[in-house]
């Protein structure tokens, strides 16, 4: 298990596990997380799990490729910025033990 | 669609009539509301299924699910160009057309991720924080002012008026005149043979009327403050200030009819499904907190879009059939929504389901509707205020249909109102 910490836009720190192998989305919706929608079904296809990366985990977690399609997702949603993900391609892997990730105050 | 009312005999001619032949293109199928028994059919055997003459050409018909999603979801080779005929099972700019209308719905990247950006601020969920309060009094407005026990429309008494209003406050449209907007939306996605418009000339004439009006707000915004209606972020953001005039009405359309037409049909689709399904009646009037899982299932269930079209821009494969450059693709989003494959219990109506987030009604991809939020709200907003007052909105009539393979439109619902 791996541990990641979701902040909500009040500051409200949530710390759960969840299994390597799935993503920072099943994080969030397993745990019941509130701010994480995932309308999709985890496929990068509506931005309803927009997630902004703690500066100090974007090298880590690794910036938006530009021109991919989650790029092209982000680049509509209310207040994305360079530590701007979605949480659906965030995998869950040793390396991003103790994750910490930011839920804007809303989906769009 | 609700099975329980469609005539024996129509079961029989869907399950027997060959496979090649069916269309479901025909819109006089919507207005029956008997398409959902060809569509069953098509998903269990001939999931993407082509075919090859219609009143609108040859065309490709995805049905399931995960098919619609992988088509929604790939823009650089499922193509929304008008010029290759747009988002609409009918061409966008045949002969038919009113207009050479160009909005960003019909338009593929990059052109589409500008003007789009330039507009989603208005629907973005901040703004509509400061909308809500707008939105509600509005809403409670209509409901205090409707006769308790007597026979009334449904559709043109709320759902019609509630929609206007709101389009109304997100323009700053002129109040009294609100009822223009209802009607510019109807005109713009009518044919003749929906009685909306007598004919293709006389839509034209009005589409101008419609263009000459905005054109005159437009000029009023312009040299106005800035302000967060969409009118005027229009007239202010570099990406469409500049925007020739086709286009800018063409924009605005697609807010009307993204706004309108959907909203209306999803708030009228909503009081005849908890009336076909008392027992989700009775759980909602125990719970009203159930509103928030029952406005998804809403849209789910009404489809108010019944597809979008996309054209292929070169050969594909999918569910093993060989789609070719060119060719016309329909993704049926009220076919995907009863994908028993990927929604449980697709056929019924659930307002506690446990993932009702996950439909189609919204598409995927970077064409998703831009309003998704704003038509939650105004549903939330309605039922919470139609709770308090209501005991139950009883449909008295059977619910009218309109003839149109693309809008999954209700027309009127006659009801009586049962006070608290």
């Amino acid at each position: 298990m791996v541990k990641v910490t979701f902040v909500s836009s009040d500051g409200t720190r949530r710390a759960v596990d969840i299994a390597e192998g799935e993503t920072a989305r099943e994080a969030a919706l397993f745990n019941d997380v509130p701010g994480i929608d995932g309308d999709c079904g985890g496929v990068c296809a509506c931005a309803t799990c927009h997630v902004f990366v703690d500066p100090a985990w974007i090298d880590k977690v690794g910036r938006l490729a530009e021109g991919g399609a989650e790029a092209d997702l982000l680049q509509f949603a209310e207040g994305a910025n360079e530590y701007s993900r979605l949480a659906c391609q965030i995998p869950i892997e040793p390396l991003v033990e103790g994750l910490i990730l930011h839920v804007p105050e809303q989906q769009y | 669609m609700d099975t329980d009312m469609v005539e024996p005999n129509i079961r029989e001619k869907v399950a027997f009539i060959p496979i090649d032949e069916i269309d479901v293109a025909r819109p006089s199928l919507f207005q029956k509301d008997t398409v959902g028994l060809f569509f069953e059919r098509l998903r269990r055997e001939e999931p993407v299924h082509y075919c090859r003459e219609s009143y609108v050409g040859p065309y490709w018909s995805i049905t399931k699910f995960d098919d619609i999603m992988a088509v929604d979801t790939n823009h650089k080779v499922f193509s929304s160009e008008a010029k290759l005929g747009g988002i609409a099972i009918e061409d966008m700019h045949s002969a038919k057309s009113a207009l050479e209308l160009e909005m960003f719905i019909a338009m593929d990247p990059p052109k589409h991720n500008q003007q789009r950006k330039a507009v989603t601020g208005a629907v973005a969920p901040s703004n509509l924080l400061l909308l809500e309060p707008t939105i509600r009094e509005r809403a409670c407005q209509i409901l205090d002012d409707l006769p308790v026990g007597e026979d009334i429309d449904w559709v043109d008494k709320v759902a019609v008026e509630l929609t206007t209003m709101t389009l109304a406050t997100l323009f700053d449209f002129p109040w009294e005149e609100r009822r223009k907007l209802t009607r510019w939306s109807d005109v713009t996605t009518a044919a003749p043979e929906t009685g909306i418009v007598a004919s293709y000339e006389a839509r034209r004439a009005e589409l101008i009327e419609c263009a000459m009006y905005f054109k005159g707000l437009w000029e009023q915004r312009i040299n106005a403050e800035p302000k967060n209606d969409l009118i005027s972020m229009m007239a202010h953001s570099p990406a469409t200030r500049d925007m020739p005039f086709l286009e800018f009405l063409g924009n605005l359309l697609l807010l009307i009819v993204g706004g309108n037409d959907t909203t209306r049909n999803s708030i009228s689709g909503g009081v005849l499904a908890l009336n076909q399904n008392p027992d989700a009646y009775l759980k909602l009037n125990n719970d009203p907190g159930l509103i928030t899982s029952m406005v998804p299932e809403i849209i789910r269930w009404q489809t108010p879009l019944t597809h979008m079209r996309r054209t292929a821009l070169q050969d594909w494969e999918i569910g093993g059939k060989k789609i070719r450059k060119g060719d016309k693709v329909v993704m049926w989003y009220l076919s995907g929504n009863r994908d028993e494959t990927v929604i449980d219990r697709a056929d019924e109506f659930i307002i506690d389901r446990k993932n009702p987030r996950h439909h189609l009604s919204f598409g995927y991809g970077i064409h998703r509707c831009m309003g998704n939020r704003l038509a939650e709200l105004q549903l939330r907003i309605i039922w919470e205020e139609i709770h308090k007052r209501f005991a139950k909105i009883e449909v008295t009539g059977e619910p009218e249909r309109l003839f149109s393979n693309l809008v999954r439109g209700i027309t009127k619902l006659p009801v009586r109102l049962h006070a608290r």
